[in-house]
């Protein structure tokens, strides 16, 4: 069993206009220091054992569906973890 | 002229698109489920506006992974005029039909009035019944509108013309204005605007019908002998 975490992220070229209006907001708070705020999407997907390649399949599935490469980037983090 | 009107599960512009061509046009039209893998009878296909899928993950993303996305990409390659309108066109970029992406609007709100658009090409199947320049009043309602690509695909767009409409101001912080591209063949046309909102005057605007006319008009001249 794997447990794998997806991160996607709108790609630096790209403008994200969400997290510059929480990035406004949490500087009329008085955070000054916050520089830049980008917000993306994070996602858990469980996988059985029956998948033998599990980081080629992860990459694939975040080519295909869960990223869109023209706009945004993504990275996992993969965790074995134990059979119920 | 056959039309389909591909229904996915939260499509919601589907029924005004089926009026827009069956009342408006004059012409034949089926709406047709997503699941179907076959659109061989159909001359031209339409992909409305609304919500598929609840617009989870991306807009578009799921329901570019329909089986009759399979099909609609057979009907663009053989040259069959396919328009995706607001949702559609999100559909047709998610599947790789017409380059570039969504991103929210700039101003971060749905934005549902009527608005100005300038022709840019009207050498196109969908446009050939506008001036080149002409201005026409057409209703948009979207959160996501915000048309994004890569300089060099810009470029591109530029060179061979795959810009068709253009906003006359800016709308939603499309880049360069665009509101509307074709594929480099010109048989694909996908556009945030609804011109199936604008079939009749008593809708505020009769400037979309045109735009379908042009389809049928395209489509005479090249299947109906003597037209």
């Amino acid at each position: 069993m794997y447990k794998v975490k997806v991160y996607v992220t709108l790609r630096e070229s790209v403008l994200d206009p969400q997290g510059k209006a929480v990035q406004q907001s949490l500087s009329s708070l008085g955070y000054q220091g916050v520089e830049d705020v980008r917000i993306g999407k994070y996602m858990e997907l469980q996988f059985d054992d029956s998948v033998t390649d599990v980081e080629g399949t992860v990459k694939e599935v975040c080519e295909k569906l869960l990223s869109n490469p023209v706009i945004e980037d993504y990275r996992y983090e993969i965790e074995e973890s134990a059979n119920q | 002229m056959k039309f389909a009107v591909i229904v996915f599960p939260g499509s919601n512009c589907d029924v005004d698109m089926y009026h827009a061509v069956k009342d408006e046009l004059g012409e034949q039209v089926d709406l047709v489920w997503h699941d179907a893998d076959n659109l061989d009878q159909y001359d031209g296909i339409l992909l409305p506006g609304g919500f598929s899928y609840g617009d989870y993950l991306r807009s578009g993303a799921i329901a570019h992974m329909s089986s009759v996305m399979a099909a609609v990409k057979r009907a663009a390659e053989a040259g069959k005029p396919v328009l995706g309108v607001c949702n559609g066109f999100q559909i047709l970029l998610e599947s790789g039909l017409l380059p570039g992406a969504m991103l929210r609007n700039k101003n971060l709100k749905f934005i549902c009035r009527t608005v100005e658009l300038s022709v840019e090409n009207n050498d196109t199947m969908f446009t050939s019944l506008y001036e080149k320049g002409e201005k026409i009043s057409i209703p948009v309602a979207h959160g996501e509108g915000n048309y994004y690509c890569d300089d060099a695909t810009l470029a591109k767009l530029k060179e061979n013309n795959q810009i068709a409409f253009t906003y006359a101001s800016d709308v939603n912080g499309s880049l360069s204005d665009i509101a509307g591209i074709t594929n480099e063949r010109g048989n694909v046309l996908g556009m945030m605007p609804h011109p199936e909102r604008a079939v009749d005057d008593l809708l505020g605007s009769a400037d979309g019908l045109k735009l379908f006319q042009s389809i049928v008009k395209h489509w005479r001249d090249s299947h109906v002998v003597n037209a």
